[in-house]
């Protein structure tokens, strides 16, 4: 993406942001709250749509609407702070939904495919229950699934791991590190130093909207270079 | 000759049965094309078309601002008489069609009301997590939002059929021979037992009624998505 900017009315939201993931990158974005990492994150499947700027995905550059943008989201996984399993329908057809509606795999296919996934992420036994019955982790771990089942050419999670209970919260990264650990490209909002560690290429310092720093998470946790990046590290690690 | 013979002599003489079934039918018919016509309203209402938004929006405002009875003359007076299109060559059946379609258009309007209040309840990021995964407009809408929404407006939407119910009466404008028009004729010719008559149509009504309260209590708690 390059010289990518937007407001929500007065405010710039993303100031002039250029940025490449490479296949196979993972990328962490981390930063204070309102410094854009989230939405920046949301236009990547133009979830939020930008006012100037060019983002391109595998080389296609982002289609405004209809059939071609719903393809190219159908590409890119997404998962969300908030989960959002489809409530009114089973795990297992939450899964099925996409490969089904979308690929047009047949109800058999799909549903092979969507207890791999369940079962690679560890919740195969709550196939048959509700989204609303289950943890927040098991939940959250349910829409990676459900992304991976579109087999999506770069994986997009917005503060995965915000709404759950601490103890839920490493069940879902170690789903992520494994997914990181076979090659998926991933893009990763998050304030997991310990997710960036273990499995990010690259730390993005986002500040204000405006990408102010970005290394190794090794160089970055360790030798941060900007004056808001050694704050935003000593208000988060200190506590 | 005591009241309760005479009250039971009025009864025998007309088909008071007779002409609420013809309520019944009238709700029941516009039941379904409120329905129908109320969930392409509300799809409308929420599509990302401005134009078919701004479409949605209009016919609310117009229909639900209409008084029915009015709907009925425009219908009877105005489309059947002055236009000439009829809906049956059957006489009567021209009349009961008429009701119905006036019924349908006016009680749409607060269906699809009532339906964008249920999609309402579903939260945003259910339409976010159907568009992620690559469903259009249409698909997401049908296999997402609906089905959610339509689980939280079983209570408005049971009210709009009491309403609806209640409002077949209106087709006495309409020239349908349904129950308050019989009422009208009962009283005309036995304005002794003016209050006895009344009760009788509005117990009916209540026994008609009730029971959809109670369903649709019963349904929006059984089918309550939980979140």
């Amino acid at each position: 993406m390059s010289g990518v900017n937007k407001h929500f009315g007065d405010l710039h939201v993303l100031k002039d942001i250029d940025l490449t993931v490479h296949p196979g990158e993972v990328v962490v974005l981390i930063g204070p709250s309102g410094s854009g990492k989230s939405t920046l994150c949301r236009t990547i499947n133009r979830l939020e749509t930008i006012d100037e700027g060019e983002i391109t995905v595998d080389g296609v550059p982002l289609p405004a609407e209809g059939k071609a943008l719903a393809k190219l989201r159908s590409d890119v996984g997404m998962v969300f702070q908030a989960f959002n399993l489809f409530a009114h329908k089973s795990v297992l057809s939450n899964v099925m939904l996409g490969p089904m509606k979308v690929r047009g795999k047949s109800k058999k296919q799909a549903q092979e495919l969507a207890m791999a996934l369940l079962e690679k992420v560890g919740v195969a036994n709550q196939a048959q229950k509700l989204p609303a019955q289950l943890s927040g982790g098991q939940q959250q771990r349910v829409a990676i699934a459900r992304a991976l089942a579109m087999r999506p050419k770069v994986m997009l999670f917005d503060e995965p791991t915000s709404a759950l209970d601490p103890e839920m919260i490493n069940e879902v990264l170690d789903t992520m590190v494994a997914l990181a650990k076979e090659g998926m490209t991933m893009i990763v909002v998050t304030h997991e130093m310990g997710f960036a560690r273990k499995a990010a290429h690259r730390v993005i310092f986002l500040s204000d909207g405006q990408i102010v720093e970005q290394s190794t998470p090794e160089e970055f946790f360790t030798n941060p270079q900007s004056e808001r990046a050694k704050d935003f590290l000593g208000k988060i690690l200190n506590h | 000759m005591s009241f309760l013979d005479r009250y039971a002599s009025v009864l025998s003489q007309y088909d008071v049965l007779g002409a609420f079934w013809v309520n019944i039918q009238l709700t029941f018919w516009a039941a379904i094309g409120s329905f129908v016509l109320g969930c392409l309203l509300a799809l409308m209402r929420i599509s990302p078309i401005a134009s078919l938004r701004g479409f949605g929006a209009t016919y609310v405002q117009l229909l639900r601002n209409t008084p029915l009875t009015i709907l009925m003359f425009i219908a009877v007076l105005g489309v059947w008489t002055q236009l000439q299109i009829k809906l049956s060559g059957d006489f009567q059946q021209n009349f009961f069609n008429f009701a119905v379609v006036a019924l349908s258009l006016y009680h749409a309007a607060f269906v699809c009301e009532a339906i964008r209040s249920g999609v309402n309840t579903v939260p945003v990021g259910q339409a976010e997590a159907a568009r992620a995964i690559g469903l259009s407009f249409l698909p997401s809408a049908r296999l997402i939002i609906f089905p959610q929404a339509l689980r939280g407006s079983i209570t408005p939407l049971g009210n709009t059929l009491i309403a609806l119910t209640k409002n077949t009466t209106v087709a006495t404008a309409a020239s349908v021979a349904e129950a308050s028009g019989l009422m009208k004729t009962m009283i005309e010719f036995n304005s002794d037992i003016v209050i006895a008559i009344f009760l009788t149509f509005a117990m009916c009504f209540v026994v008609i009624v009730i029971p959809m309260g109670l369903i649709t209590t019963w349904a929006s708690r059984k089918w309550a998505v939980k979140r």
